[in-house]
């Protein structure tokens, strides 16, 4: 029971370090997510639906989500207009595309196939079927981590990094900022496609309308992360999402369980995801206030201590 | 080494706000120059360098750099041998990275690879570079940790670094106190001698403008105006400037004078 809010914090993990390079490390705020998620699990599944081999269908996947972003950046570089906007009209477009890799349905399941989660628990045969998935869905994660992580110290992924701190100083290096924008949200959207790929297989369907809200819930789950600690080292940020990804599948698993006693449906948790996404700025932002109240308090301690001395300097003279 | 002609810069062609920044510029530079530009604000000095970065294109006109038309060449292309420092400290440095980070992103000019370079042998590198600015210990810190002045002299050795053919420096101390800026200028003037680089300067000190490099040019409403190098620009003084700027302009400088300051 446990092991499932792991795997599914886990499989949510890769999408969350997708965003976490999209919002946090390019600074562009890219919808495309709710579309790629999608795209990811439709590919996965009619690949897998298809008979390729499951590594292959991850991979697909994977590449459909680095073409969805690669079109978000395309947009956003030629027209000129914002990453959001980019961003939603590349989501559209992928709801009608996604229908059509579903062959114009909305749900198709994965049924009498081998899927990753069935071969998991033959593979770790040692190991009880939910602890099994768990150790290979971490397995995964963490082999994908490893490799963003390694990424993102190369010098591309510095200069990446240098994108979203400052732009001009990536053009003042002779970088063309297009094509950064461009590795930038492919690689953000093909981890969450594969996020999607692998999703699809642990809930067994593929569901055009997987992706509403996505993008929120994977905010939420950054948020959440950096109450842990503050840091701005890459190992780092991509763990700290990893644990942001769980707690808020815990949570979500919580309120499933427990929410019908104060009245909460699953119908609810998209409204709470976005509660929680405003809570967290809002202590963010609150905690930014009681630091600088704290320092003002501290100032003034000290100007009076300093009065005080003058004032016994003067006595005393 | 960078010829300008016949350069005009109109904004907002066609609407209510058109506005001619630029007029028929004509401007060869030679390879080693290093030329002051003077000229009140909204003379055009900005956009002269926009133009020349290809931060903006321009509307008629050719640049020639190094004998290859680069006037339709984008920004980032220009970069690989223009380099430029402006005059707020925070363009030329990623606050969100640390020190060696932003000086391996400098290192080498054009789009990066998927190799590490970043090893202990460069960090020995990074820190010799650093220590005539004192911050040889402070490769990892956060380059958001810095001042200004700290900022535009690791803008300033960034640039450097990447071997530029020219450097355009937008002010580039204007915004720093008068002993920072002391220092950063001091820099400047070595590392343009220590790399052999040609360099435009557009400063608002009229003295420092006579004192520093070869060649001053002045410009006033989108044109050049005066044009001088040598000795006819050593024997200069603020006070010939003034006159001449009165003479050529025949206007009250009344209002100009200030911005103008010696």
């Amino acid at each position: 029971m446990l092991e499932g809010i792991f795997v599914d914090g886990l499989i949510f993990s890769l999408m969350v370090i997708g965003i976490l390079i999209s919002y946090r490390i390019l600074d562009i705020a890219d919808l495309t997510c709710d579309g790629s998620v999608a795209t990811g699990a439709a590919v996965a599944t009619m690949a897998i639906v298809a008979g390729l081999p499951i590594f292959v269908a991850l991979l697909l996947s994977f590449l459909a989500g680095v073409v969805a972003g690669m079109v978000t950046a395309a947009i956003h570089n030629k027209l000129k207009i914002p990453g959001l906007l980019a961003g939603i009209l590349t989501m559209t477009m992928l709801y009608s595309i996604n229908l059509r890799i579903l062959g114009n349905k909305a749900n198709v399941p994965l049924l009498r196939v081998e899927t990753l989660y069935s071969k998991l628990p033959e593979a770790f045969q040692f190991l009880s079927p939910e602890w099994a998935s768990l150790v290979g869905t971490l397995l995964v994660v963490l082999f994908v981590k490893v490799l963003i992580d390694i990424f993102f110290r190369t010098d591309l992924g510095v200069s990446l990094g240098a994108l979203g701190g400052n732009e001009q100083m990536v053009i003042s290096q002779g970088i063309n900022p297009e094509v950064l924008k461009l590795i930038g949200l492919g690689l953000s959207n093909g981890l969450i496609a594969l996020s999607g790929g692998l999703l699809a297989q642990y809930q067994g369907f593929a569901d055009a309308n997987l992706g509403i809200g996505m993008v929120v819930q994977g905010l939420a789950a950054i948020m959440l992360g950096e109450f842990l600690f503050s840091t701005n080292r890459i190992s780092l940020l991509t763990l700290r999402a990893i644990f942001g990804a769980i707690i808020y599948k815990a949570l979500m698993f919580f309120g499933r369980k427990y929410g019908y006693l104060v009245n909460i449906t699953p119908n609810d948790f998209k409204l709470l995801t976005g509660i929680l996404v405003i809570v967290s700025l809002f202590v963010a932002q609150t905690r930014n206030a009681a630091s600088t109240a704290g320092a003002k308090k501290k100032a003034i301690a000290r100007s009076q201590a300093k009065n005080m001395s003058d004032k016994e300097d003067a006595t005393n003279a | 080494m960078l010829d300008l002609s016949n350069i005009t810069k109109v904004f907002y062609p066609g609407t209510v706000n058109e506005k001619t920044a630029l007029e028929n510029i004509n401007l060869h530079v030679n390879k080693g120059d290093i030329i002051c530009v003077i000229g009140s604000n909204g003379s055009g000095k900005s956009t002269l360098f926009n133009l020349i970065s290809g931060t903006y294109p321009v509307t008629n006109g050719k640049i020639i750099f190094d004998e290859v038309d680069i006037t339709s060449s984008p920004e980032y292309r220009r970069a690989m041998t223009i380099g430029r420092i402006f005059q707020d400290p925070t363009k030329g440095t990623a606050a969100n990275m640390s020190i060696e980070d932003n000086m391996i992103t400098a290192m080498t000019k054009g789009m990066k690879g998927l190799q590490i370079s970043l090893n202990n042998e460069k960090r020995e590198l990074f820190s010799q570079l650093l220590e005539p600015i004192g911050m040889e210990n402070r490769l990892k810190d956060n380059v958001g940790l810095l001042s200004g002045g700290q900022r535009q002299a690791l803008t300033l050795l960034m640039t450097v670094m990447s071997k530029p053919k020219m450097l355009l420096l937008d002010e580039h101390t204007a915004a720093l106190d008068p002993r920072n800026a002391q220092i950063v200028m001091g820099l400047t003037e070595r590392y343009i001698k220590e790399y052999d680089l040609t360099a435009l300067m557009v400063t608002h000190n009229m003295q420092f403008a006579i004192d520093f490099g070869n060649r001053l040019i002045m410009m006033d409403e989108g044109s050049i105006i005066l044009d001088v190098s040598g000795e006819q620009k050593s024997s200069l003084t603020v006070e010939e400037l003034v006159r001449r700027f009165k003479n050529l302009r025949k206007k009250n400088f009344d209002n100009d004078e200030g911005l103008l300051t010696d």
